[in-house]
């Protein structure tokens, strides 16, 4: 009897298994699974980096998508790789919040045969990565300061004196471009009489900018803002205390990011220029990953196309390292397609 | 002399002189500098509002003044500390701007409902969560900070699914209302200011403070002699939570978003900071709401100082803690008894002459 009813549940049990497991296999050889470790939401240009990964990797395309916000914690970084390996994903894609301490992890990775592709920011103790696909913030320092010499020539402005909000201290993103506007400043003898953090936050933007306000009062004609929601506060400030700013101000107000908010404040004229780090890095993380597929091996730097946005076609080209940029006037449509 | 000394010796002496202190830096670096000594503390009008290093000193220290209320009482009345008020805040923004926009819509410049709603929904929100924390400490006996962990790890990520994941903007004059300007003063100024006269009103009038610091000092007498203890300490944290709500909405109004990453980041930490300045025992029992506001104040001073300095942020910290280190030194007990003894040993010596 025993042996009976044995027999019947172990049938049953292939049976229904057969039946459940079908559909279960041929989803799961189709898709290809991807683990994605992001650094959290502290901005809109976050979120639309997370949106972009979100509309490639679908199910349509041929993906599942594993997705862990991190919020802006690396031990929680850590433990989402730890756990795709488990999971036993085919690609992970990780923004690293910090820039040290990957190389066990990354190790562990290679152990399981799991490609990682580093996307934004970088890794810099550890190259057992496929590629990094990312926007090279030194170049995007280098086009703001190229395009204020150009504006402020155009303008007959002879003397910059700017103040600087800061990102994150250690950032990349905060060193890149800290280092390529301040490059263009040095050979140009412009003053920068202050750079404080303004953390990559609205309100640090404001605090900041309202410090600068009173130590400043009247000598500074240039505010760069190493982010737009830094700028946003800055913009805060500077219309509390009945400042100028942007185009017709008295303030040249420079910016970086252009999320839609940034550029609709191009558009109108608050900002006077606002340089593009392009967030929608999923498409050409898509093409690294179907070359792997393919078998092919992907370059291990991948940059991406960006733009520089401006209010008026007072410049509409300058050269940075000998290569020669286009400014984009900031339309309608640019608003409405961007992120 | 003894006017002096009877001034030295008052409650709230230390922890104003540590502020003075603070802002004393600013008049040293102005002459040295050249410029007019008092720039620090110069208040005027401009563009038909109040201007001054001294107005962002009240204005930015908002917040955590109304934080340090809340923490005060708690401190007091259980012996612990209230660690999720920072996320609550967030917590509390998130929702508030959540109602304002509706679910899901990432900004808006139209209220979904009216203002009054929203903003009283967040501030319910805190108070539900100080509730919470109020029923594991006083009715459930869990330890105060163990209590509290599990919302300060938990409501930044329930505000992060009440946002949808993003960044909620709340484009409308009338929501920029709370971290604007009422009339020429700055808002939260008179935010904090309401809420501190409404407590200090509170623990005047009726026997609030005296219960607070009775819990405080000891749990099992109370009892005995008749306070509901557990009431009295689930009470002062619904008052924690309730601040909580408010500074939240202070903040998330300042930046007309919910930014549930970065609002009311550390700020608990401030909090428990600025009760510690105010002389404080967090040993609970007595308290003085006066040195916690003061302390509040002080951190704020101490930031805005250095920002005002142009210190570099890379060691701005390293200050603060310098600074912190010292002011906490001025006041512990063996610096006191120091001066104590010191003084009296003055005291005798002209006695003898």
């Amino acid at each position: 009897m025993k042996k009976k009813l044995a027999v019947a549940l172990a049938a049953a049990m292939t049976l229904s298994g057969a039946l459940a497991a079908v559909p279960v296999m041929a989803e799961d050889s189709d898709l290809i699974v991807v683990g994605f470790a992001q650094v959290g939401h502290e901005s809109d240009w976050r979120t639309a980096s997370t949106q972009s990964c979100q509309d490639v990797f679908t199910e349509d395309n041929g993906y599942d998508l594993q997705f862990v916000d991190c919020d802006n914690d690396s031990a929680t970084q850590l433990e989402a790789i730890r756990t795709f390996i488990e999971q036993d994903v085919d690609y992970i894609i990780v923004d690293p919040i910090v820039s040290t301490g990957w190389d066990e992890a990354l190790t562990e990775c290679e152990d399981a045969g799991i490609p990682v592709i580093v996307i934004d920011r970088t890794i810099e103790d550890s190259d057992k990565y496929v590629s990094w696909v990312g926007s090279n913030f030194k170049t995007e320092g280098l086009a703001a300061g190229e395009w204020l010499k150009a504006y402020a020539e155009a303008n007959g402005i002879e003397e910059i004196n700017a103040l600087v909000i800061e990102g994150t201290t250690g950032a990349s993103a905060t060193i890149g471009r800290t280092e390529g506007f301040s490059e263009i400043a040095d050979a140009e003898g412009w003053t920068i009489l202050d750079s404080q953090d303004g953390d990559f936050t609205q309100s640090g933007g404001q605090e900041v900018m309202e410090s600068y306000i009173k130590s400043y009062e009247g000598q500074f004609n240039v505010v760069v803002c190493q982010n737009d929601n830094e700028a946003f506060g800055a913009i805060d400030a500077m219309t509390a205390a009945g400042i100028s700013y942007g185009v017709d101000g008295d303030v040249i107000l420079i910016s970086f990011d252009a999320c839609t908010a940034g550029l609709e404040l191009v558009q109108s004229g608050d900002i006077n220029a606002d340089f593009e780090c392009n967030p929608l890095a999923a498409p050409f993380v898509e093409e690294v990953i179907q070359q792997l597929e393919a078998g092919e091996t992907p370059e291990t730097e991948v940059y991406m196309e960006e733009h520089w946005y401006t209010y008026d076609d007072t410049v509409s080209t300058f050269e940075v390292d000998g290569v020669e940029q286009t400014c984009t006037v900031v339309t309608d449509e640019i608003v409405e397609a961007q992120y | 002399m003894s006017k002096i000394r009877k001034i030295t010796s008052m409650r709230l002496f230390l922890p104003i002189f540590c502020m003075i202190l603070v802002m004393a830096a600013n008049i040293v670096y102005d002459v040295a500098c050249g410029n007019f000594a008092l720039n620090f503390f110069t208040i005027s009008i401009r563009n038909g509002v109040l201007y001054g290093r001294l107005i962002d000193v009240l204005n930015r220290g908002s917040e955590v003044a109304i934080l340090a209320i809340g923490m005060t009482l708690v401190v007091s009345s259980s012996a612990g500390t209230d660690i999720s008020v920072g996320s609550v805040m967030s917590l509390s923004a998130c929702f508030c701007c959540m109602l304002l926009a509706g679910y899901g819509v990432s900004s808006t410049s139209d209220l979904a409902v009216p203002l009054i709603v929203g903003v009283l929904g967040g501030i319910l929100l805190g108070c539900l969560c100080g509730a919470f924390n109020g029923a594991l400490v006083a009715y459930l006996n869990v330890q105060p900070m163990v209590a509290t962990l599990i919302l300060y790890s938990a409501a930044r990520a329930i505000g992060l699914l009440l946002c949808n994941n993003l960044i909620v903007y709340v484009r409308n004059d009338s929501y920029k209302f709370f971290g604007g300007y009422l009339g020429f003063i700055p808002t939260p100024i008179v935010i904090a200011v309401l809420c501190i006269l409404i407590i200090t009103l509170l623990l005047r009038k009726t026997a609030l403070g005296l219960y607070v610091q009775s819990v405080g000092i000891n749990k099992k007498a109370s009892r005995i002699a008749g306070l509901n203890s557990a009431r009295i300490i689930f009470l002062t944290y619904i008052i924690s939570g309730l601040c909580a709500g408010i500074s939240g909405i202070v903040a998330s109004s300042r930046i007309y978003s919910a930014d549930s990453n970065n609002i009311g980041l550390n700020y608990e930490m401030d909090a428990i900071l600025a009760v510690a300045l105010g002389g404080n025992s967090l040993g609970g029992g007595k308290f003085s709401l006066a040195g916690s506001i003061i302390g509040a104040y002080t951190i704020q001073a101490i930031t805005t100082t250095l920002y005002a300095l142009g210190v570099s942020t890379n060691v701005a910290p390293v200050f603060k803690a310098i600074i912190v280190i010292i002011i906490v030194s001025i006041q512990a007990p063996p610096f006191k008894a120091f001066f104590k003894k010191r003084s009296a040993q003055k005291a005798l010596a002209k006695g003898v002459q």
